[in-house]
């Protein structure tokens, strides 16, 4: 499979704080990897880092072979890099279909964009077409603040797929879902993105989410990669389970104790 | 279904009323509806950076900008025609606009609203001390010209009158469409959440710019109508006073359409003509307290009364900007 992101000596610092230390990774085509590591060990940083939100301190990011590090997110979603949030980033009063025209208007540039109306039957079925392939185009007139968290996480990963992108960034995609409702909606999402074939790359404290989903583990402790390659040998090795199984079990175990 | 647009109807009919009407008004009632529109297409530029989270204290920088561009056209490069003149105008606008929109699109919030203010009165300090540009007192212009031709007094006002009401509907059916467009929508967007706007493709600080620049042309636009309704220019154009009644304006009439700011106008000009025929003294009371009570019992402005049972019938931006407003 051909390389769509290669990542190479990155790093970040925030003043003395280290968030990532010699960020090694390559990302193929068609990939579908998972990005773990309990809180604070970096993944979010690497995210941001390569989908423009932070800029890197040094180290290179290329995409399909060009140089992205330190470009705006505006420029890397442009180049074909989409990603979602941790928490939903959407727009409180509007529908989804307004969401989705939005999206779609987005990808065009010129003066059309200033004077033709959002609504309009064409950009209409286009909307519903890609949220029926997240299976919430029944949800399309409601509004974002009457939405359930599961469909708020559908509407952000499904505006990240309008531009049909090369490489999916997910940020815990199952986070804030009730544990019942996590597989369901990696399925929903799967569905989603397999259209597209898209490589994704997700972050995930799930670990059975991530048995199941991933093909290729990325494991993150204190900014620095500590395992990278086949998910069962990852999930397998012994400082990921004792640096990274351990401690998100041990977090899960003092979060249903707080409940 | 998509709600049908009852906008350019509505800006039809209103235009068409308008116009008969001046043949119907007395001469101060003529005078006030132009006034009226002036300050309104100030106002619609208020709205339109309001629904992208801008508030600006200083749109009478444009207002002063298109009243002095139509004065400095007349004197200078000796320019009587009113089409000519109000181009002048919207092109000085567009020009400043264009250049500080530039810097005023890096601010948000309270820095915006303090960084427009301070511009407004860098012009007012210019003007008043500057003895060329009339100093204090101002400028004088001369009656407009149509094609070359001078007009009598009477004719002239009726030019005035008609151009203003035509270019009024045109400006109000642009932005109209404009806050219908993606654009629109993406300025709501912005105010909401910048983060994301971005990581749809869209630079948020080209919406803002763009809708900064709209504020300018149509604050310009305003104030060269003004120059023209009243013959004269002065420094207090730019004045923080100035800016701060087109925010009352605009607060008075909501930014859930862009008719609302003809409606906060019409109310603001009624209200001020008979507090200051009533009370003389008083006359800024009786303005803050009927504000106070828009704000209290019309908290999305006077637009709002007409959308009482009609709910189900509006269209979707008026609903969500309707909402919006009420948060």
């Amino acid at each position: 499979m051909k390389p769509i992101l290669e990542v190479s000596d990155l790093n970040k610092s925030f003043g003395a704080v280290t968030a990532a230390a010699d960020i090694n990774v390559t990302i193929h085509e068609n990939e579908m990897v998972a990005v773990i590591g309990s809180n604070g060990a970096g993944k979010t940083t690497f995210v941001n880092m390569v989908t423009g939100y932070l800029k890197p301190t040094s180290g290179r990011i290329q995409f399909c072979g060009k140089d992205i590090a330190g470009r705006a997110p505006r420029e890397i979603s442009r180049s074909g890099i989409c990603r979602s949030f941790q928490v939903a980033q959407l727009f409180p009063e509007m529908t989804i279909l307004e969401h989705m025209m939005l999206a779609f208007a987005a990808l065009q540039v010129g003066l059309k964009n200033y004077f033709y109306p959002l609504h309009s039957q064409a950009a209409e079925t286009r909307a519903l077409e890609v949220l029926g392939d997240f299976g919430i185009a029944g949800h399309a007139n409601a509004r974002v603040g009457a939405l359930a968290q599961g469909v708020r996480k559908l509407l952000d990963i499904a505006i990240a797929m309008v531009s049909r992108p090369q490489l999916l960034l997910l940020d815990e995609p199952t986070s804030g879902v009730a544990i019942e409702e996590k597989f369901a909606l990696m399925e929903t999402v799967m569905g989603g993105v397999r259209q597209t074939k898209a490589a994704v790359m997700f972050i995930e404290h799930d670990m059975e989410i991530v048995s199941q989903y991933a093909r290729r583990v990325i494991a993150f402790y204190e900014g620095r990669i500590i395992a990278n390659g086949p998910t069962k040998e990852v999930l397998a090795h012994a400082q990921v389970r004792e640096f990274i199984i351990g401690e998100i079990q041990e977090a899960a175990i003092v979060a249903s104790k707080h409940d | 279904m998509r709600a049908f647009d009852k906008t350019p109807l509505a800006i039809v009919v209103a235009t068409t009323l308008l116009l008969v009407g001046f043949f119907v008004f007395p001469a101060w009632l003529s005078l006030m509806v132009v006034t009226i529109i002036a300050k309104a297409l100030v106002v619609v530029g208020v709205v339109v950076l309001m629904r992208s989270g801008l508030v600006s204290f200083g749109q009478g920088l444009y207002y002063c900008i298109g009243g002095y561009a139509v004065s400095l056209g007349e004197q200078v490069l000796q320019i009587t025609d009113i089409f000519v003149l109000l181009a002048l105008a919207m092109a000085a606008g567009l020009v400043a606009g264009s250049i500080l929109g530039l810097l005023m699109s890096r601010y948000r919030e309270i820095f915006f609203a303090m960084f427009s203010l301070a511009l407004s009165m860098i012009l007012y300090g210019i003007l008043s001390r500057t003895q060329s540009l009339g100093s204090t007192d101002g400028l004088n212009i001369v009656q407009p010209t149509l094609f070359g031709i001078k007009l009598a007094t009477q004719q002239a006002k009726l030019l005035i009158y008609f151009t203003t009401c035509v270019l009024a509907a045109l400006v109000t059916y642009a932005v109209h469409r404009y806050i219908r467009s993606p654009l629109g929508y993406a300025s709501m967007a912005v105010r909401d959440n910048e983060i994301r706007v971005e990581y749809l493709g869209l630079a948020p600080k080209k919406v803002f710019y763009s809708n900064y620049v709209i504020a300018s042309v149509v604050a310009a636009l305003g104030g060269a109508i003004t120059a023209l309704n009243y013959g004269h220019v002065q420094p207090d154009m730019a004045y923080w006073s100035q800016s701060g009644e087109f925010i009352f304006i605009a607060l008075m009439g909501g930014t859930s359409h862009v008719a609302a700011a003809f409606l906060g106008s019409a109310v603001f000009e009624t209200i001020r003509t008979y507090a200051l025929e009533l009370a003389p003294d008083a006359w800024r009371v009786i303005l803050g307290g009927v504000l106070i009570a828009i704000i209290c019992f019309l908290p999305k402005g006077l637009w709002s009364l007409t959308q009482f049972g009609k709910r189900s019938g509006s269209s979707d931006w008026d609903r969500v900007v309707d909402e919006k407003d009420s948060t």
